[in-house]
């Protein structure tokens, strides 16, 4: 199997995704990240023409099939307390969260 | 024969003339459940005892007051000579990747456990209004990230009713199993790269991918946003078409359904499907796969039963006057796993960066006082590993370094996979066909165990239905037949755009062609 994925590139990616793994899960992950890298190599060998467009989802929406776009209104919804009630942290009506520290930029 | 056993259209009738209540249907598969589910996932499993290895394991919460109340409603409209809807009485299992108001929509993942759904999702909601009973919801991969359902974060995981030391496949496998053990006679899945049509080969029940469009997706919890149908899970063609009915259709509140009318699905089905032409694929026929030795990808044909069962349909298809055409190729079949490695990641990843711990679902119980790495440690311990892979993979496959030669290329190769569908289905091309004949997996449901941990063996399960979703095109899985084991054969029907009625038609032809065939009388193993 070929190593396309580093370790320092790995590191990387796991910190841009927003997870901390332990040492287990990061080895099984990488190889597989690897593995998996191996199949996606199979669309390298398709010769495709310079022309050849991309699909970004298979079926057409001609005009006639699309919907209009929604109007822009706001419109409240019925049970906002429905909603925070599923936040981990709420205190008066707001979800709290923790800071975010204080960073000088370069 | 159990009420729990009875066919959804069977129920409707004896509803109607009052031969049975829809409280009476509701406790029979309640009761059902009792018998053959065992303890429903949950987080805190432990060990999977003997006994768990003897059941289903379908739901993960079973919301029987709630059913019964629903019956009672449809009861009282019945007494009161009010139309009770197209489902009235109809139980049905929800896959657990749908919002419904009040209840536990846990996409079968630790981060999402805690969470319950402010909102209805519309194919529930729609199945609702028309009386359908919601019996609760149903186990899956984490996230649907998956072909056996094992990654479930909510153990123990579905198991195969027909051989409970087999999988049911993924993601619907706790639709397909529960469906297929009697414990409702439909069930609303999603089918993102074959996850109803797999499972249900693999459970020999009826899976409906419709055309990308027709079914709205708000309230689905996303995995590919380009790519995800929520579809019907029925034991027959008939019950398919009745759940179709009414589900599908254009929804203001999902700008991706379509706006084309529905038919009348029902009113097709008994057409007779003279004339119709039926394409066979022999780029269905055999399947490529990395050598476990070399890494090397080899092609193989498939296992004889699959191919002949597929002949098989195929030659009873003929005598009833479809013509069938050979050889009718569908080159870029092959390339549909390595596309969708690439294209289903980036969607997913993007799609999971929303479960932060901030506003629903999981937060880590460890003080923090950074923002960020609360974002970190929330998501670690929330998420499972396949999410955790698909995320990662997703990340990197679209980077700007990476993104030409890895998701652009992608999604070029998918535009030649619609084009072998446009090619074969063109009205004025030299094929003109309504539909192809393929199996709908390479084989039958494999051991426990014998796949999970590989993810991309696992990804090549899905080798023969994940090409329809990358074109969007509508596919049906059929029971076709039972291999030397006694496990369920599937057979699928590809068609144009909204074609689901042209493919339900040929499928019920197929049923009253096979309505008297042994394998037809054989029930599954958690039922003898």
């Amino acid at each position: 199997m070929t190593e396309y994925i580093d370790s320092a590139t790995f590191d990387h990616l796991v910190s841009l995704a927003a997870l901390e793994l332990d040492a287990g899960q990061a080895e099984y992950l990488r190889r597989e990240l690897n593995h998996q890298l191996d199949a996606i190599r199979e669309l390298e060998a398709i010769p495709l023409p310079d022309d050849l467009t991309i699909t970004s989802h298979g079926v057409p929406y001609p005009p006639q099939t699309s919907q209009p776009p929604r109007a822009d209104k706001v419109t409240p919804w019925a049970q906002p307390c429905a909603i925070l009630d599923q936040a981990p942290q709420v205190d008066d009506d707001q979800i709290v969260v923790p800071d975010i520290p204080h960073t000088t930029l370069e | 024969m159990e009420l729990c056993d009875l066919s959804a259209h069977e129920l409707s009738r004896m509803l109607r003339q009052r031969e049975t209540s829809a409280r009476e249907i509701t406790q029979a598969c309640l009761q059902r459940i009792e018998q053959v589910d065992g303890r429903p996932g949950s987080l805190e499993a432990g060990e999977i005892t003997a006994e768990d290895r003897q059941r289903v394991h379908a739901f993960i919460t079973v919301t029987a007051e709630r059913a019964l109340a629903q019956a009672d409603a449809v009861d009282r409209k019945l007494t009161a000579g009010e139309d009770p809807g197209a489902l009235a009485g109809i139980p049905v299992a929800i896959k657990d990747i749908f919002c419904v108001e009040g209840t536990p929509s846990t996409a079968a993942s630790r981060i999402l456990a805690n969470f319950n759904a402010p909102y209805t999702a519309t194919p529930v909601q729609r199945m609702e209004a028309a009386g359908a009973i919601t019996l609760g919801k149903v186990n899956l991969d984490e996230f649907t990230f998956g072909s056996s359902s094992e990654s479930s974060a909510f153990q123990p995981s579905p198991r195969n009713p027909w051989n409970t030391e087999h999988v049911p496949g993924g993601s619907s496998g706790g639709s397909t199993a529960c469906v297929a053990a009697g414990e409702a006679p439909l069930s609303l899945g999603t089918d993102t790269a074959g996850s109803l049509r797999q499972p249900a080969a693999f459970c020999g029940v009826v899976g409906l991918k419709p055309t990308y469009g027709r079914v709205s997706r708000y309230g689905l919890i996303a995995f590919g946003s380009s790519l995800d149908c929520p579809g019907p899970v029925a034991r027959n063609v008939t019950d398919t078409a009745m759940m179709m009915q009414v589900i599908a259709g254009v929804d203001p509140r999902d700008a991706t359904t379509a706006n084309v009318p529905t038919p009348d699905y029902l009113a097709e089905l008994e057409k007779d499907i003279r004339g119709l032409r039926i394409g066979l694929s022999p780029d269905y026929f055999r399947i490529s796969i990395p050598d476990p030795i070399s890494g090397e990808y080899i092609q193989r044909d498939l296992p004889a039963e699959m191919y002949g069962s597929v002949l098989r349909a195929a030659n009873l298809l003929r005598s009833m006057g479809a013509e069938i055409i050979d050889d009718v190729p569908m080159p870029n079949t092959r390339y549909g796993i390595p596309a969708y490695f690439v294209v289903s990641r980036v969607e997913a990843a993007s799609n999971l960066h929303r479960f932060d711990g901030v506003k629903y679902g999981h937060r880590t119980a460890q003080p923090m006082n950074d923002l960020r790495k609360l974002y970190r440690v929330s998501r670690n311990e929330g998420f499972g590993l396949q999410p955790k892979l698909r995320i990662l993979m997703g990340m990197y496959v679209s980077a700007a370094q990476y993104s030409e030669q890895y998701y652009n290329r992608a999604l070029k190769v998918r535009t030649l996979i619609r084009q072998d569908f446009d090619t074969v289905f063109d009205r004025n091309g030299k094929y003109r066909l309504d539909a192809l004949l393929t199996p709908t997996t390479p084989t039958t449901a494999f051991q426990m165990g014998a796949v999970y941990g590989d993810s991309v063996m696992m990804q090549f399960a899905d080798q023969l239905t994940v090409p329809a979703n990358h074109a969007g095109v509508p596919g049906l899985s059929l029971p076709g037949g039972l291999d030397n084991e006694g496990l369920p054969i599937g057979i699928q029907l590809l068609g144009p755009d909204f074609s689901e009625d042209v493919l339900l038609r040929i499928g019920r032809a197929f049923e009253r062609a096979t309505a008297d065939d042994d394998w037809r009388q054989v029930k599954p193993r958690v039922l003898r």
